[in-house]
């Protein structure tokens, strides 16, 4: 039987995001409503062949698979997806999973795509402490959340031009209410600043312990984020920040939390002692 | 042994024959079984709306159709001479087709309108109930109920609003997503007003508020609808409340302006409002649309959509028709398969 590296079940499953894309494309393309049902099955089978495929990485490296640029970005575009599967069934927003499966597909391809960051891959990187690991899931988690609410901010955006500029034929007739994406950002955005919150306390405890261990780049790089985006809950809670301005707070604020993911990673390996490294195996 | 239909509709018939054609509710029954009576007449069922009136039905012969156009005509006062120059005929398979055309709403005024599918099922109720529809309708008429709803399910033909009001609703819904918790409000308790309203009422809108110049007017029309009434002075303090506001007055500027919607929107900066002027000259002043979470559309904007869905239903025409013709098929010839009777 052919010996499937994990990377070859991740690569199967980007093809489930690629093809949820080409479908929602095709439909859009042909003006016609697609099938929630259908779409919702293929990411499905996308998430399973990505859960697998993380779980053959998660053994591997004993833990939680979060020691490279690749893991972390094929971490978030899971969590994404986990939380569309179940977002997605309570909003039956139409498009969101087109929209994610956009997203998934590139941010799955791209990690794939890109040797150098999975040339090393990093065992017991969180040197069996639990907390610490249960601290990085969930932080990485809620860039999931984000990714989800950045995707919901591009459709309010696309939303508000259509509506403003009359063109509500075709692809636009598609897109859920104003009032519908404005309330799933507003709760994505409560969802992601509190799972970033947490996992900020949990860290805390760990960094108050050992203070010289902790490296600036990546706390002052995970603290920003987090403050930037309880900011911009606030001001939102307050009726100060609203609209489209959320909205492209909201992407901008995802862009800026992809680009601080680099130099977390960077900043962590050069901190870690000599964790061991396994070389990767050949891949599809 | 022929199924035909026989009548007149809005194809060939102006409004004011129309008129004289239309069958009064309450002589239905009686001409129904009258009809249905007539010597050589198998099987009746009459559909009458403000666009047609067509008798559908088995009869032994010919003679027996022309029978009861007849018998039709002197029902309304007409002459069989005025009659001819207007009436509509079609025998067997070319009934099936009209009757499947007529239920998909491809016959009707407003190309795909909903209503028609309703007023069919109706009729043939009503001459189930009255005992007139026999084997032959119940078969065609159940054929073509599944035949229009198929047409409905497998074209674009209904979709997208064409009737003003019908799109401000089909608007409001893109933006708020649900009408049952939004606050409308009318601005002028006119015609166009009144439709408006209705039209949100229609759709599940139920917190409705009616503002006119002419208090006493307001609250007419506000407790036929259902509805509260504003005094119109107090409309620019109460602007924030509402979430869609139609405005159809008559006044020779705007009624609501630019500073009374930032106005209203300081008091609700993340809730989005919804402006529809209905009025020529307009009512709202068109710089509001520029505000952050303000969508204002004008009687242009509205008719512009309307007429793209109208064409977008045009488009679908051909493959409806392509869809019916292959149903009128199959039923004709599952019918001749059994025999008319």
């Amino acid at each position: 039987m052919m010996d499937l590296t994990d990377r070859t079940w991740l690569w199967i499953a980007a093809a489930c995001y690629l093809i949820g894309f080409i479908a929602g494309t095709i439909a859009v393309l042909q003006e016609r409503r697609q099938s929630r049902a259908v779409m919702y099955v293929i990411i499905s089978a996308g998430f399973t062949l990505q859960t697998f495929g993380l779980y053959l990485r998660g053994l591997a490296v004993k833990g939680c698979p979060l020691g490279n640029m690749f893991e972390l970005f094929q971490f978030t575009a899971w969590s994404a997806i986990a939380l569309y599967l179940v977002v997605g069934a309570a909003f039956r927003l139409s498009l969101l999973g087109y929209f994610t499966s956009l997203l998934a597909a590139a941010a799955t391809a791209l990690s794939l795509a890109v040797p150098a960051w999975d040339a090393t891959r990093r065992v017991g990187v969180f040197g069996g402490n639990a907390w610490i690991e249960f601290h990085a899931a969930i932080a990485l988690f809620s860039y999931g959340v984000f990714a989800l609410l950045a995707l919901t901010s591009v459709m309010f955006l696309l939303r508000n031009y259509s509506l403003k500029h009359k063109r509500l034929s075709g692809f636009f007739s598609f897109l859920p209410s104003i009032r519908d994406l404005e309330t799933i950002s507003l709760r994505l955005l409560t969802v992601g600043t509190g799972l970033l919150a947490g996992s900020l306390a949990v860290g805390a405890v760990y960094w108050l312990r050992n203070t010289d261990t902790v490296n600036t780049t990546k706390l002052l790089a995970t603290v920003s984020v987090w403050a930037a985006y309880a900011v911009a809950w606030s001001l939102r809670r307050g009726g100060r920040l609203y609209g489209q301005r959320l909205a492209w707070t909201c992407i901008v604020l995802f862009i800026a939390a992809l680009l601080s993911i680099a130099p977390v990673n960077s900043s962590r390996h050069a901190d870690e002692a000599t964790p061991a490294a396994v070389p990767p195996r050949s891949t599809p | 042994m022929k199924l035909f239909v026989v009548g007149a509709n809005h194809h060939t018939t102006p409004l004011e024959w129309r008129e004289k054609l239309a069958i009064a509710p309450a002589d239905l029954p009686g001409l129904r079984e009258r009809f249905a009576g007539l010597p050589g007449m198998r099987e009746l069922l009459v559909l009458n709306t403000c666009n047609r009136v067509e008798l559908y039905g088995v009869a032994e012969t010919e003679t027996a159709i022309d029978s009861l156009a007849v018998a039709y005509c002197e029902s309304q006062g007409i002459t069989t001479a005025d009659f001819a120059g207007i009436r509509h005929e079609a025998l067997d398979a070319e009934a099936v087709r009209h009757l499947v055309t007529v239920a998909s709403g491809l016959d009707s005024q407003m190309l795909g309108e909903n209503e028609i599918f309703g007023q069919v099922k109706e009729a043939y109720a009503a001459a189930q109930a009255a005992g007139t529809a026999g084997p032959v309708l119940n078969r065609v008429f159940q054929k073509a109920f599944q035949s229009a709803k198929y047409v409905r399910t497998h074209t674009a033909i209904n979709e997208g609003q064409v009737s003003t009001a019908n799109v401000a609703v089909e608007l409001a819904l893109t933006i708020f997503g649900d009408l049952r918790n939004a606050r409308v409000l009318a601005v002028g308790a006119g015609e166009i007003g009144e439709k408006t309203i209705r039209a949100f009422q229609s759709r599940g809108a139920h917190h409705l508020t009616v503002s006119s110049r002419t208090l006493n007017r307001a609250m007419e029309l506000a407790s036929q609808l259902g509805a509260n009434a504003l005094p119109f002075e107090h409309l620019a303090a109460q602007l924030s409340e509402y979430d869609i506001i139609a405005a159809a007055t008559s006044a020779p500027g705007a009624v609501i302006t630019v500073d009374m919607v930032r106005q209203a929107m300081r008091a609700r900066p993340a809730a989005p409002l919804f402006l529809i002027d209905l009025a020529l000259p307009r009512d709202i002043d068109p710089t509001a649309a520029g505000l952050d979470n303000v969508y204002l559309y004008n009687l242009d904007d509205l008719a512009m959509i309307a007429e793209e869905n109208r064409l977008a239903r045009v488009a679908e025409v051909e493959k409806a028709e392509a869809i019916i013709a292959e149903r009128t098929a199959t039923v004709w010839h599952g019918l001749t398969a059994r025999g008319l009777g």
